[in-house]
């Protein structure tokens, strides 16, 4: 696929604010974007992620015999490898010019500024010599590879233990890890590149680049440097003209930068160091928290309860006051008497009672199932409660065991309730049923009341 | 009712591996993965294992439904199964009027844009050659935008565009195996706010999502973010957003809020717009 071009109006922006000392990020001129530097749980593995660019790092080792001119020392590789899950634009297997660019800058920065010790890598001069690989691979690209990528050489380089070997005699022997405990390389110091990106002819000046200044600049220098301020690499492209004054304040940067960085390298690798001593978790593998994308997530479902103390009180002050509380025991006929509500006991006027069966026998059925509607929380109209009290008159008569008639006529009145209101959702029926519940117990009464005097009569 | 879920019976007779589908009304909202299968609420009764003991009459069984059912992004009609092709939330949107079935689609998140008839986008423009410019719209090959296809222009009178330029434009043409084609005018042959879009201002990229989420009807991000600065701003379904203010400071604070928009809740935006009013 090809990269995305940059638009004129990108450009024109991106310039401007330069001129402007703003950046797209809201870094300063000289900032460098967020270093963040993990291992892997092998030695030797390190992931450097430079804001949202990420190198991932690893280094391995191989006897093998050495080069014929250099009997003594042993080997260093390089490669870096840019893939296309970095950026859609890099194509797999062809060697771009910024690849051969990178690659070549990174073997100078390291290899040649004799960073580690490659004599203290030979082990039977002139048979048998240590090659150590450095394999890099861009997991995402937002500019400035170099950079990140130079780190993470050096972080995975520093981070990797080879086997101890011992040679007697003839006889070289390779110990596993368990046998003896690895060894580190010997490194005498870590160059470190920082890049440099010149604008409007060398006008502007901005350290550490993103993907887009990158895409407007005209040069770029590079400088590898290590803490002590010796500079390992230079280079510069783009080919802008710089004047000395230039280079040297581009150093002086550098050297501040290459000591900040220096120092996030050792801290992290001491981290590292103390965390796998004491057995705790290390590694980015083992840092992520494996519960993070299995564990289902329980959403909140949104209740409005904005109105409910309202809605609450509209639906007391509709309800009929309670007119008289009746809390005497009501003494029925000897041996039988009542404390409140509840089902009437109605054996004491038996014979009237049955007469009013008679007459109202078809509204008995709703009462029953009234009561069950309670217990199931179904929800109960305001109509529904006062078809209730109307019909409770009938109840009083009826025997309260008369069980049959409740379950064949339920799913009747269920749906019955569902025409009344059609679009309420259960959490709100909940609500609006404890209100019926309450509505309900005072309005009973009067009737109670009417029907304690008709049976006095 | 009866009638018509027999009518739709028959539709799922044939599909295949029954057991495992899903009804699509079940899993509105929640999670569906590629490869899942999809039961259609028409299809749903034959599925049903066991059916509920008894079986529903069919009245006339070689009928079939003829309820229009659209199958948005991340779904995939094959055959008479429904398919998830895409990682996402199931969302359904009910039919405005008519006797449609509405459309069922799969709320992603990606970055890659894939062309879809219609959609508005933002292409900056890769070449010209002859009468056609070649559209980069970050989507797998470029689009191609006749230059006949702005408002008011003729062979004569061709429309000032340059490479680099930023177009708004709307897919005409867009399929698997076709080259996407743009056009800058509606059906009416009216630019409609499409068009080159200004040197200046700034274009940046974000996730889909979050343009789904801001172009949403009822966002309210942008009017939270009208409040802040007088703003220019141009949303393509492609991800992109070009934006311009004032001053090159507001255009990259609006830039930068707008991007960070996608993972805060409605709480911190509030806290974020009022301290950005503030200064």
């Amino acid at each position: 696929m090809k990269e995305t071009p940059l638009s004129n109006c990108e450009r024109r922006f991106l310039l401007r604010a330069i001129a402007e000392k703003k950046r797209l990020d809201g870094r300063q001129t000289y900032d460098y974007r967020n270093i963040k530097i993990s291992f892997g749980t092998d030695y030797g593995c390190c992931i450097v992620e430079l804001g949202k660019t990420r190198v991932l790092g690893q280094v391995s080792c191989e006897l093998v015999s050495p080069k014929l001119n250099r009997a003594t020392e042993g080997i260093l590789f390089f490669n870096l490898e840019l893939s296309q899950m970095a950026a859609p634009a890099f194509e797999p297997g062809r060697q771009s010019d910024l690849l051969v660019k990178l690659n070549r800058l990174l073997e100078r920065c390291l290899r040649n500024s004799k960073c580690i010790d490659t004599e203290s890598l030979c082990v039977v001069a002139g048979e048998k010599v240590w090659q150590i690989r450095v394999d890099l691979h861009l997991l995402n690209h937002d500019g400035n590879i170099i950079d990140a990528a130079s780190i993470a050489a050096i972080v995975a380089l520093c981070h990797f233990r080879r086997p101890d070997v011992s040679v007697q005699g003839d006889e070289v022997t390779l110990y596993t890890p368990e046998e003896r405990d690895p060894v580190p390389l010997s490194i005498h110091h870590m160059p470190i590149c920082v890049s440099f990106a010149f604008f409007q002819q060398g006008t502007y000046l901005l350290v550490d680049p993103n993907e887009r200044e990158e895409h407007v600049m005209d040069g770029l220098l590079v400088i590898a440097m290590n803490k002590h301020r010796e500079i390992c690499t230079i280079q510069s492209s783009g080919g802008i003209m710089l004047l000395k004054d230039q280079v040297l304040r581009c150093s002086k940067i550098a050297g501040v930068k290459v000591a900040e960085i220096t120092e996030l390298i050792q801290k992290a690798l001491e981290n590292d160091q103390k965390v796998r001593k004491e057995g705790g978790k290390f590694g980015f593998a083992e840092s992520i928290a494996n519960q993070r994308i299995t564990a289902f997530k329980m959403e909140k479902a949104p209740i409005d309860t904005s109105d409910v103390e309202e809605k609450a009180e509209e639906i007391i002050a509709e309800a009929e006051p309670p007119s008289e509380v009746v809390s005497k025991p009501v003494l029925w006929t000897p041996g039988t008497a009542q404390i409140g509500e509840g089902v009437e006991n109605s054996w004491g006027d038996l014979e009237d009672s049955e007469k009013e069966d008679e007459d109202e026998g078809g509204s008995d059925e709703a009462i029953i199932l009234d009561s069950i509607k309670m217990d199931t929380g179904v929800d109960i109209s305001d109509i529904g409660s006062q078809e209730v009290s109307s019909h409770y008159v009938a109840q009083v008569g009826l025997k309260p065991l008369s069980s049959d008639a409740p379950i064949v006529l339920s799913d009747s009145e269920e749906e019955e309730m569902i025409i009344l209101e059609p679009d309420k959702n259960p959490k709100k029926i909940r609500t609006h049923t404890i209100s019926a519940k309450q509505e309900k117990a005072p309005s009973k009464k009067p009737v109670k009341k009417r029907k304690k005097k008709r049976a006095a009569n | 009712m009866a009638p018509v879920m027999a009518e739709a019976a028959s539709v799922a007779a044939e599909s295949l591996g029954g057991g495992r589908a899903r009804a699509a009304r079940t899993v509105l909202d929640q999670v569906v993965l590629p490869g899942e299968e999809l039961l259609l609420p028409e299809q749903e009764d034959a599925d049903v294992p066991g059916g509920a003991g008894e079986k529903l009459l069919r009245l006339n069984a070689g009928a079939r439904s003829r309820v229009r059912v659209v199958c948005g992004p991340g779904l995939r009609r094959c055959g008479d199964r429904l398919l998830v092709t895409k990682c996402g939330r199931l969302r359904y949107k009910e039919p405005g009027s008519g006797s449609g079935g509405g459309v069922y689609w799969v709320d992603s998140q990606q970055k890659r844009y894939v062309p879809v008839k219609g959609d508005h986008v933002i292409g900056i423009v890769t070449a010209k050659s002859g009468d056609i410019f070649k559209i980069d719209i970050g989507g797998s090959e470029p689009a191609s935008l006749s230059y006949l296809a702005f408002e008011g222009a003729t062979k004569r009178n061709r429309p000032n565009v340059q490479v680099g330029d930023l177009i708004y434009g709307q897919f005409v043409v867009a399929n698997k195996d076709m080259e996407p084609e743009m056009v800058c005018i509606d059906s009416c042959g009216r630019a409609n706010g499409m068009g080159v879009i200004g040197q200046d201002g700034l274009l940046f990229k974000v996730t889909l999502g979050l343009i789904r989420k801001l172009l949403a009807p009822d966002c309210e991000i942008i009017q939270e973010v009208g409040k802040l600065y007088p703003l220019e701003i141009v949303f393509g379904m492609n991800g992109r957003i070009w934006v311009k203010a004032k001053t090159i400071q507001q255009t990259l604070i609006l830039a930068n809020v707008l991007e960070a928009c996608e993972h805060m809740t409605s709480d911190q935006r509030k806290q974020i717009f009022a301290r950005l009013a503030e200064s």
